[in-house]
């Protein structure tokens, strides 16, 4: 059974110069235990479309789909407070920035404990063994002694493992992970994309993995989706994607790619991509 | 080589500014009442029922809709006899003009001690900042009375007082704006193409503080009004038979109990006006903080 | 041939005065860095957060003085603390900056940001000034009708055009671009390294390429400079550096580096298919 249920979602957002589509009609499924790339370029709605179903969009966005399903359970519609209880628990998210998505007034250890106060209802002393294992678990260094620290005296690197933290701490069945290595140095983004991995084997859970590298989809990804301005180009496995694409936007992404450059210039995607009928559609 | 083009049509800067003023329905009525008034003030003499200067010979007399009131006088007349609502109407001129003046002042004083403030750092910017905030420390009517005792009282001097009281507020907000910019990176590619201390401070960095300014100019337009009604009113401010309408004020201190319009109306006035101006800048500061845009 | 570019020794350190309550430190942001471009060639310069490369690029372009060591630009040595910048030295070195949404002065319309460096270095009368901004402005592969237009008007890889043809206004010997794809989507970033490379063949242009991605480097660069922690810890051409890394940094970087290539996919999934059956 599909861990997350995608049929035709469509999130709109009022402008100064009128109504704006973000996403033009996305479905998608996840299981558990398999990890689905979402790739595209900005302004694809690779993240609204994530955003939307966590009900993390602002009130200028209006959502509809056919079907917005989690675990069985009907996502549309949902009141704030049941809503609450979902988000964060069973189906949490990662950003891409990871200092700036810690309040920099608390420290980590307080943040994490907040999770599990508000989501497990530990005790104190419950709560800050569950926090150290935490730590441990994402290869953060002196976890005791870091629970104390703010996130600004961390680095990219740590408060992302601390974001992880936050996020698996109450063991979700599916984790949304928002390009959470685009800011990070290459050394680095290995590190965190080895340890999102090792997690999600080690728990089975759902990931989901939005990317602008291609790099990433392939090191990472059983399925993969690609979007371009709000609507879904192809969706394939992994290794058919790679070795032949059906769509011509895919195909133009990965020629674009320069390790790929056959010549002395790169194609790019809009020569490729707007002679097809494909991209004439757009 | 490939040619591009560009997103698809841009909102010009005036529609777009428009449309996030006018969503806040208060700022829009804040503009309708100050284009009021401001006509009120530019047509006064063709709109005033009567000279405001000249006593009618009927003193303090109620306004028309209560007992004993004269149509021909329809808010009443004050202590001497002058047509109130004529007075009213010309009052609009002193307090506009107090207003941009003092706005005026404030901001170029300030603004320049600012961007000096902020660009050159280190001693500079101590000494100015200290100096501010000795004269915020002082309460600001406070310091505006002793200045006006100290050049003698008067429309002018009580405007030069509260220029230099209100100042500091200008020199702060352009000193952080400053000191945000300075380090961006158009500011140093401004530097790498050779600009010079001058252009980069006026004409590379200060455009880009203005917003914050704007607001807090059409803020200070508001606090000159009332600083200057409350000097009127202690004396110290316009003298009469001025009819400004803090001016107006004091002449009807003695006469709250038995003729309360001769306070109220003026009273009004500069409440309407005040609160107009500060609904404006709220509104203005709504459209121009790019933080709190939505698209 | 003198080479267009050329540092000995380069050093930056930052001196933060201690506070109440805490002690005073230096930074080594730069620790003794060599280096040298020949003309029509791309130095890459690679390395991760730290490592003092955005450093070296200021130093090189004339916005910070080095704390030791020696610049050479064209042969002709540099030291911007002894003294202010001769306007023709200023013109020799110029910069694109990472950021596409910060490097133009959103006040300003791009012609005038264009026209902007000409009015400060140049004599050139007005009319004259307009036609060589409208020309580059075409070089770039934008159009006459943007000469107008104000930046936010533009896309993050037509925002970072016009910093290119900006830097290019004053026709400057070497162009330093920090990380200038860095913040562009895949298809765009083509497009702009197209632009760089047409560029370069046409104008006969050196430049200082500073990235941390591997693949661009490997696409754009002659020769390669990996930093890390404000050393230079490997040197030498591209196929050198590429094929036959010496240090066990470089050698880091590159097995951390993501590949997306079909035989990784193969690789991964055979041994995952491996774990699950054992």
């Amino acid at each position: 059974m599909a861990l997350l249920e995608i049929e035709n979602l469509v999130v709109e957002f009022q402008t100064s110069t009128g109504t704006f589509r973000a996403v033009d009609g996305v479905s998608m499924k996840v299981s558990a235990g398999e990890v689905l790339a979402i790739v595209g370029e900005s302004g694809s709605g690779k993240s609204v479309s994530m955003l939307a179903a966590m009900g993390l969009l602002p009130w200028t966005a209006k959502v509809t789909a056919d079907k917005l399903v989690f675990d069985g359970r009907n996502l549309l519609g949902m009141s704030g407070s049941e809503r609450r209880k979902i988000i964060g628990k069973d189906m949490s998210m990662i950003f891409q920035e990871p200092i700036a998505s810690l309040n920099p007034c608390f420290t980590v250890g307080f943040q994490i404990e907040e999770v599990l106060r508000i989501h497990l209802g530990l005790g104190k002393a419950e709560r800050r063994k569950r926090a150290i294992e935490l730590f441990e678990a994402v290869g953060i260094p002196n976890p005791a002694e870091r629970l104390g620290h703010f996130p600004h005296q961390m680095s990219g690197g740590q408060c992302q493992r601390v974001m992880i933290a936050i996020a698996i701490a109450c063991n979700p069945k599916l984790l949304i992970a928002d390009e959470p290595t685009t800011a990070l140095d290459v050394t680095i983004q290995k590190q965190i994309l080895d340890l999102l991995m090792r997690l999600q084997t080690e728990h089975g859970m759902g990931l989901i993995m939005i990317t602008h590298n291609m790099g990433v989809v392939a090191e990472t990804a059983d399925r993969v989706i690609v979007q371009y301005k709000g609507r879904k180009m192809e969706e394939a496995d992994v290794l058919s994607l790679f070795e032949a694409p059906k769509s011509d936007y895919t195909r133009a992404l990965l020629a674009a790619l320069p390790d790929n450059a056959t010549g002395d210039r790169l194609p790019t995607i809009g020569e490729i991509f707007k002679q097809t009928s494909e991209g004439a559609a757009q | 080589m490939s040619t591009t083009n560009t997103t698809s049509a841009q909102p010009s800067g005036l529609s777009e500014f428009w449309y996030y003023f006018s969503r806040n329905k208060g700022a829009v009525i804040g503009l309708v009442v100050f284009v009021f008034v401001l006509l009120l003030a530019i047509f006064a003499s063709v709109v005033a029922p009567h000279d405001p200067n000249v006593p009618s010979g009927f003193q303090r007399l109620p306004p028309a809709w209560s007992e004993g009131g004269n149509s021909a006088y329809l808010l009443g007349t004050d202590a001497v006899g002058r047509d109130m609502l004529s007075r009213l109407i010309f009052g609009t001129r002193f307090s506009l003009f107090i207003g941009l003046v003092v706005a005026s002042l404030s901001a170029v004083a300030g603004v320049l001690l600012g961007l000096i403030a902020g660009y050159f750092r280190g001693r500079t910017d101590t000494i100015i900042m200290r100096v501010m905030d000795i004269i915020l420390a002082f309460p600001s009517l406070l310091l505006a009375l002793v200045l006006v005792a100290v050049l003698g009282p008067g429309l002018l001097n009580a405007m030069i007082a509260i220029s230099i009281v209100n100042q500091p507020h200008f020199v702060r907000l352009t000193r952080a704006a400053v000191i945000s910019e300075r380090e961006k990176e158009y500011v140093v590619a401004s530097r790498v193409a050779g600009a010079g201390t001058l252009r980069l401070m006026f004409k590379t960095i200060l455009p880009n503080c203005l917003a914050p300014l704007i607001v807090q100019a059409t803020l200070a337009f508001s606090a000159a009004i009332l600083d200057a009604a409350a000097l009127g009113f202690l004396g110290m401010g316009a003298q009469p038979p001025t009819s400004e309408w803090g001016t107006m004020l004091a002449d009807a201190r003695e006469f709250f109990q038995s003729s309360p319009s001769l306070v109220t109306f003026p009273g009004l006035c500069i409440l309407i006006t005040v609160l107009a101006i500060n609904l404006m800048g709220d509104g203005l500061r709504d459209a121009l903080d790019p933080k709190l845009k939505r698209s | 041939m003198t080479p267009v570019l050329e540092g000995k020794n380069i050093v930056r350190n930052y001196f933060l005065p201690g506070g109440l309550f805490k002690k005073e430190k230096t930074v080594h942001a730069v620790k003794g860095v060599n280096f040298k471009v020949e003309q029509g060639k791309t130095l890459a310069i690679v390395g991760e957060s730290g490592c003092g490369k955005s450093t070296l690029a200021r130093i090189i372009t004339m916005i910070d003085p080095a704390s030791d060591g020696e610049l050479f630009i064209d042969g002709k040595k540099v030291d911007i603390a002894a003294g202010d910048l001769t306007p023709e030295m200023r013109r020799k070195v110029q910069i694109v900056f990472q950021n596409p949404y910060g490097s133009l002065n959103p006040r300003k319309k791009i012609g005038d940001i264009l026209m902007e460096p000409l009015i400060i270095n140049t004599n050139t009368p007005a009319a004259e000034r307009r036609e060589l901004a409208m020309s580059m402005l075409k070089k770039v592969g934008l159009q006459d009708v943007h000469f107008n237009r104000y930046p936010h008007m533009f896309s993050g890889g037509q925002r970072q055009r016009i910093a290119i043809a900006r830097a290019l206004m004053l026709k400057p010997r070497l162009l330093v671009l920090d990380e200038p794809v860095s913040a562009l989507d895949l298809s765009v970033q083509a497009q702009v390294l197209n632009l760089l490379a047409d560029l370069q063949d046409e104008l006969n242009l050196t430049y200082v390429f500073i990235s941390h991605d591997l693949s661009v480097v490997r696409y754009m660069a002659d020769d390669v400079m990996v930093m890390y922690y404000g050393e230079a810890v490997e040197y030498g051409s591209r196929d050198q550096v590429f094929n036959d890394p010496q240090h066990s940094y470089t050698k880091t970087l590159f097995a951390a580096t993501p590949r997306a290539d079909v035989d990784t996919i193969r690789a991964r999934l055979a041994r995952k298919n491996a774990a699950i059956a054992s």
